[in-house]
């Protein structure tokens, strides 16, 4: 078969105006996410049954539904009740963008919330019980020993929920949003060549991918110095 | 095995033309009146009594298969069917990417927004545009607001958007949109301003090469007008022609 590269090349700046989209949404949501991630996933571990059960169901709902069931519930469902027109937050609510932004957050909170929480369970107890002996506790303990320890431990599943949001981000496009994806399908719509333009905008993802990748590997080479190999 | 293969093969290279012809028909099933799925899960509409109609004719057997508009004529290039009959419009863009048969009947485009709304028709560029992508009414959106315009994959979802208010025209080819006003979920809403002539003429679209099924399509289809099958049908969703 015989590409069309002209086609390929000239698609370029409007792939790239999607891809800022993309990426915007990908780091607010992510950066939402994580801070959401937090306190839900001390709440996961704590002894009291009702304050585990509450982020419990939060990640259940979200780690259990489609990511695209989610968007078309909040974005399309939403919508349908004069009660949610009406209210404060339908400004919000009504813009693709937002509706985008808060089910994507909540989405990788989710994920983010359950990678944290087994982080925070597998932090050697003997580190804890040591800072206990030192005399911390609480808030200090968790400050200085536990969450810095449970980032190390979480960090190479983070850097994977961090790419598959950024695939997953790809449905943004069915809420109307013009991101990468939704770009790729506006200009296929035009030019009716779905392999050429899915090619380019599969090659922006990918060296985003590569350039995450590539990132999160000289993290986790820095902060995870103390678990490598000694070098003679 | 792979004898077993080459015989098939043969039998079916050496028989095929004793039996009847099966074509398989891509169709969208979510454009009503003219093609969605009924609530026997089955294909329905306009395009699917057409279609039944000309493979009749032309003493076919017709299976159809449902496809998402943005891929159905990619579909068509892959072979998974043979023939597109979801009221394709005819254009010099897709004319490049596929051949058309004779038009089986024409379409204008129209605007639809809520009843009683204040709509600036000769501006309509300081009004929200929706419509459905990879349409003419899409282009047409496209053309007034740029990328404001928002393109939804399915005509439901515009029409919910429109509901929603989040937009407050919905540019919509006219029989669809009229079959929309009739039903319980239109009502409230009205066309404003005038149709919009395009020109706009739907045909079946099929594999460029295809010259012999085109050719067998376009003498089922004046066939079918001819004799009153088509004037049947049409009848059937539109109290006027649109042939």
């Amino acid at each position: 078969m015989n590409l069309e590269w002209g086609v390929m090349l000239e698609s370029l700046p409007r792939l790239l105006q999607g891809t800022l989209l993309t990426l915007e949404l990908v780091a607010l949501a992510l950066v939402a996410g994580g801070l959401l991630s937090v306190p839900l996933a001390m709440l996961r571990v704590s002894s009291n049954p009702v304050l585990r059960a509450l982020p419990l169901a939060y990640t259940f709902f979200f780690r259990g539904t489609p990511l695209l069931v989610q968007l078309f519930l909040f974005y399309y469902g939403l919508a349908q009740f004069e009660v949610v027109r009406e209210s404060i937050f339908w400004p919000i609510v009504r813009e693709a963008y937002w509706s985008a932004l808060i089910v994507f957050t909540l989405n990788t909170g989710a994920y983010t919330t359950e990678i944290l929480r087994g982080a925070i369970q597998a932090v050697p107890h003997g580190e804890v019980e040591a800072a206990r002996a030192m005399g911390m506790s609480g808030g200090t303990l968790y400050r200085r020993i536990v969450l810095p320890r449970a980032y190390r431990i979480a960090l190479p599943a983070y850097g994977n929920e961090i790419i598959l949001m950024l695939k997953a981000s790809a449905l943004a496009s069915t809420i109307t949003l013009l991101d990468l994806t939704g770009m790729a399908r506006t200009v296929i719509a035009k030019t009716y060549l779905p392999v050429e333009i899915f090619l380019v905008a599969g090659a922006i993802y990918l060296a985003l991918t590569f350039l995450l990748v590539n990132g999160f590997r000289l993290l986790e080479r820095r902060v995870l110095r103390f678990q490598q190999p000694r070098t003679a | 095995m792979p004898h077993r293969l080459t015989l098939t093969l043969l039998l079916v290279l050496f028989t095929g033309p004793l039996f009847a012809e099966t074509l398989r028909i891509g169709t969208e099933g979510a454009y009503p009146p003219f093609n969605t799925i009924g609530k026997d899960g089955q294909v329905a509409g306009f395009d699917i009594d057409v279609a039944r109609a000309l493979c009749e004719r032309m003493n076919a057997e017709c299976t159809f298969v449902t496809q998402d508009w943005d891929g159905i004529i990619p579909g068509l290039l892959a072979r998974k069917y043979d023939a597109i009959v979801a009221s394709m419009s005819i254009t010099e863009e897709r004319k490049r990417a596929v051949a058309f048969t004779d038009p089986y009947y024409s379409n204008s485009l129209s605007l639809i927004a809520k009843a009683g709304a204040k709509i600036d028709t000769a501006n309509l560029a300081k009004h929200a545009l929706g419509a459905q992508r990879a349409t003419i009414a899409a282009d047409h959106a496209t053309e007034l607001v740029g990328d404001d315009a928002k393109l939804y994959d399915t005509q439901e979802n515009a029409y919910l958007d429109l509901g929603a208010g989040r937009i407050d025209v919905l540019v919509t080819d006219t029989l669809p949109g009229y079959d929309w006003l009739q039903s319980p979920q239109g009502q409230g809403y009205a066309f404003v301003g005038d149709k919009i002539d395009i020109d706009d003429k739907i045909g079946i679209a099929l594999r460029k090469g295809d010259d012999g099924l085109r050719q067998r399509l376009n003498a089922a289809l004046k066939a079918i007008v001819d004799d009153g099958t088509y004037a049947k049908i049409n009848a059937k969703y539109f109290p006027f022609s649109i042939y």
